[in-house]
């Protein structure tokens, strides 16, 4: 049927132009970059930029298609980036190529991330609203808390576990720490690249926009819609907000490797993995649309680079950051304004809106 | 005896959580709001509070009641400024703003007063009670007293006076209450000058007895106290009372007993637990969800 | 064996008995309407048979299957389907998702084929979508098949509900309250839809209604309910002329 094609063609348009947009400025910026045409300080923002990508496509998981709440991401983020980092400690040299074991090490941070996602999933996402949203960012809290004291090294007996201190692993001498507590894990292989972090990005595209145009993807929407009427219908809500919840868990988790795989020192900060870092991508996914993937990237590439392009202003970018915010939100929140604004977009959007999730 | 001291520090740490907490339920029971930038007024007020006191060597209990109708003033005006012109917007879209907001006072103090930690003076004076082998410092009495004044006060006036059954109608109905000739606006600008009044109180009380302060000391208690406020069943007062009380306890005798680092980690999952078994929280209300 | 068979049903929320002793059969086929003032009862016995509420007391048996007490999810693969007193639509997805969700549970494939984009995807998708086109056709909506469900104007938001509910599949199609909201053109119109849906998908239907122009217009046969309580039950003319039953609640 004609219809039928026509559907087809404008989902896969949408997400085409969505792929095209980040090969696009991968190319630019490659070419950029062996023109000598980028700052070391810009060059230091490329892995950054893939992980706020990631980790903005995968909240927008759970509070745009489940509709759902979360304000604890960063603690997935934070268990992909400390499992990951031990695996690649402790493998370093064993397993080749460093190519390989990294890509071993992207898949033990999301599966443990995507586990930690349902174990936590379980009782939170019984929760309503506000209560599911602080008990989010109560386990990200938690997450961060006890990776803090969590001391593991290796010797030639083991590996030795302890959440007291270094001496209570009882190590040899020779023994090697991996995780010292607070002061986390150092010697992180570095094999975080842009290009990795641009693949990453696809492959989070691939499986989010494939998700949502899927049978699973509809009934996750159906529950965000109406929960009442999706039950009706015999959709079984746990499965499907668990699913959304673990695989967005998962995608963050991924976030988190890429992350800790481009320092030399990872420590759990409130600044990287605490409720700060949560509310930060938080606001990307809000700005970008909630429900819109594309506008996900976008906003976590344009709101993390605003500050470093307000540097000249200094002390007061982080001020002027916060004002943008207020006004972003009254602004596109104001019926009179954006009547105004709707008056110069394209007649089509002027008729009854056809379905976007884009 | 030692456990005694420690729980008495708790409900002396739990009550300045019970104030923020009140300012916290108070505003979501009834501008149906989290007001994230809750914590930072906090730190605002302990800032009046400072500054009077070491620069302009103003009395210390004057320079509390200049910072609580600083802080009062403040409340108003972001509500009207930020939050209103979104009433009737998402409640996403609320609680960004409120995040907006609450990184500008943090920014807006960073580049007043920057980033060095500056020394409180405490505002009670430095005399402790003996009872016994126990010592309890003034600070720890006043706190407690303070909050207890505040509950008894709050709990009279929203049962006692016309404006106090306004704000049990706006939180009930907010279309009803209009119909029935409540003026909303001046409802919730209420509201939002009681709960800033009392964080500012709560700021003081925090500084008095823990003294580094800096543009990041509202925001941890803040977030505590939300905790608490949805611990204790958000939008009930005497709600916000108990969890702040409990989480102050708990977390004094978790760093006591158990271990400094993971304090927070216990806080964050006792709540957790109470939730998972009682969604609403201790004392909150069940909604049923008409079918 | 009668489509459904309600004996004894009852409910108490606390102190308050708000459905006693409820008897009903309904023959397969049936156009069946449950009426009585507000707050008879109507929408709480609709709850037990969905599985809202769990029944206190009785026995619920849909074509002979006990399903008394049994969860939403288990009732509707049990094949009961209803429709929403105030409109329940996933508001953000299209028109043809809203029925391509009712086809949830007949047209499978696993998670990991959708995101794989797998043969057993593309097969599915293309079945779902047909069905759910011949879905919409049935009710006029062929047109708006890609227009956000919300944007619909309520008569037709009301038309696609029941096309959603009957992708399910069901043997007993429950509808509360249908004509809620609709002028006397509309209701006209569904009175259409509803009896040729319940000829052509050889579908048993229990409605509540409030509209006697309905209500006489279509239904076979009435019980109705006062205070929770049977007060007449059997043929619709008999029972619309029932001097108990015009007292208590026609009024006319």
């Amino acid at each position: 049927m004609t219809v039928m094609k026509k559907k087809l063609n404008k989902t896969t348009k949408s997400n085409l132009i969505t792929y095209a947009m980040v090969v696009i400025v991968y190319i630019i910026v490659q070419l950029l970059v062996s023109g000598g045409a980028v700052s070391s300080l810009m060059k230091g923002l490329l892995v950054p930029l893939c992980v706020y990508s990631i980790l903005a496509v995968s909240l927008n998981l759970t509070v745009g298609i489940l509709g759902e709440l979360s304000l604890g991401h960063a603690g997935f983020m934070c268990i992909g980036a400390f499992t990951s980092a031990t695996f690649s400690k402790l493998t370093n040299g064993v397993i080749q190529p460093a190519g390989f074991r990294f890509l071993l090490a992207i898949l033990v941070g999301a599966v443990f991330a995507g586990i930690f996602g349902l174990l936590i999933g379980i009782p939170v996402l019984r929760l309503k609203g506000d209560y599911l949203a602080i008990v989010t960012l109560a386990f990200g809290e938690i997450i961060k808390n006890i990776v803090n004291v969590i001391y593991l090294g290796r010797d030639s007996h083991g590996i030795h576990f302890s959440i007291k201190d270094a001496a209570s692993l009882g190590m040899d001498a020779e023994g090697e720490m991996i995780i010292k507590g607070p002061q986390g894990i150092t010697g992180t292989p570095t094999d975080s690249t842009f290009t990795i972090g641009i693949v990453l990005i696809l492959v989070t595209l691939f499986i989010v926009l494939n998700l949502v145009h899927s049978r699973s993807g509809r009934a996750i929407m159906a529950i965000r819609d109406n929960r009442i009427a999706a039950e009706s219908v015999g959709i079984n809500i746990t499965k499907y907000k668990l699913m959304a919840f673990s695989i967005s868990a998962a995608l963050a988790g991924v976030a988190g490797v890429l992350y800790a795989h481009n320092l030399s020192t990872l420590t759990a900060l409130p600044k990287n993995f605490g409720y700060n870092m949560s509310i930060m991508i938080l606001v990307f996914v809000v700005l970008g649309g909630i429900g819109n993937i594309r506008g996900s990237i976008i906003a976590a590439v344009l709101l993390t680079m605003l500050p470093e392009l307000l540097r000249g202003l200094n002390d007061f970018r982080m001020l002027i950051y916060s004002v943008v915010l207020i006004a972003t939100m009254i602004i596109t929140n104001n019926e009179k304004i954006m009547n105004t604004i709707r008056r110069f977009l394209p007649k089509k959007q002027a008729q009854p809106v056809k379905e976007e999730t884009k | 005896m030692q456990f005694i001291s420690y729980l008495i520090n708790g409900i002396s740490l739990g009550s300045v959580y019970a104030i923020i907490a009140l300012g916290y339920t108070m505003v979501y029971g009834i501008a149906k709001m989290l007001n994230f930038a809750h914590g930072d007024i906090i730190m605002v007020g302990s800032y009046v509070v400072y500054i009077a006191v070491s620069s302009l060597g103003l009395n210390p209990i004057l320079s509390v009641v200049i910072s609580a109708i600083l802080c009062l003033v403040l409340g108003v005006v972001i509500e009207k400024v930020a939050y209103k012109p979104l009433r009737h917007a998402s409640k996403l879209a609320v609680l960004i703003t409120a995040i907006g907001v609450s990184y500008f006072l943090q920014n807006m103090a960073l580049l007043i007063f920057g980033a060095n930690t500056k020394s409180f003076t405490s505002v009670v004076p430095a005399v402790s009670l003996k009872l016994g082998s126990l010592t309890i410092t003034a600070e720890t009495i006043v706190t407690i007293v303070a909050c207890v004044i505040i509950m008894i006060c709050l709990t009279l006036f929203i049962n006692k006076t016309k404006a106090g059954h306004a704000m049990q109608a706006v939180s009930e109905d907010q279309d009803a209450a209009q119909l029935m000739g409540i003026n909303v606006n001046a409802t919730i600008s209420l509201t939002f000058a009681i709960g800033s009044a009392l964080a500012a109180v709560a700021g003081v009380l925090l500084c008095s007895a823990y003294p580094s302060l800096t543009p990041y000391t509202g925001a941890m208690p803040g977030i505590k106290a939300f905790v608490a406020a949805v611990f204790g069943g958000i939008g009930s007062i005497p709600g916000a009372l108990i969890g702040g009380i409990l989480l102050g306890v708990i977390e004094i005798l978790s760093k006591a007993y158990i271990s400094s680092q993971l304090s927070d980690a216990i806080v964050f999952g006792v709540l957790i637990v109470v939730l998972v078994v009682k969604p609403t929280g201790i004392l909150g209300k069940v909604i049923q969800e008409k079918v | 064996m009668a489509m459904l068979e309600v004996k004894n049903l009852g409910i108490s929320f606390g102190g308050l008995r708000a459905v006693d002793g409820l008897d009903m059969t309904i023959e397969k086929g049936e156009l069946y309407g449950l009426i009585g003032p507000n707050g008879a009862g109507k929408t709480t016995a609709f709850n037990m048979l969905t599985g809202v509420y769990k029944p206190t007391d009785g026995v619920i048996k849909l074509d002979g299957e006990d399903i008394t007490g049994k969860s939403t999810i288990e009732i509707n693969k049990a094949g009961i389907a209803r429709t929403f007193q105030n409109i329940r639509l996933f508001s953000e997805l299209s028109v043809l998702d809203n029925v391509k969700v009712g086809l949830h549970n007949h047209y499978k494939y696993s998670t990991i084929a959708g995101i794989l984009r797998m043969p057993a995807y593309r097969k599915a998708e293309k079945k779902m979508d047909e069905k759910a086109m011949e879905l919409l056709k049935v009710f006029n909506l062929q047109d708006e098949w890609d227009y956000k469900a919300s944007n619909l104007p309520y008569g037709k938001q009301r038309k696609l509900e029941i096309a959603r509910a009957l992708a399910t599949e069901p043997k007993l199609l429950l509808l509360d309250e249908p004509a809620a909201g609709m002028n006397p053109n509309e209701t006209g119109e569904l009175m259409d839809t509803i009896q040729f849906v319940c000829k052509n998908f050889d579908m048993t239907v229990l409605l509540i209604e409030h509209d006697m122009k309905l209500v006489s217009g279509i239904c076979q046969k009435l019980t109705v309910l006062n205070f929770g309580q049977v007060l007449a039950q059997g043929k619709t003319s008999d029972v619309l002329n029932d001097p108990k039953v015009i007292k208590a609640y026609l009024g006319e």
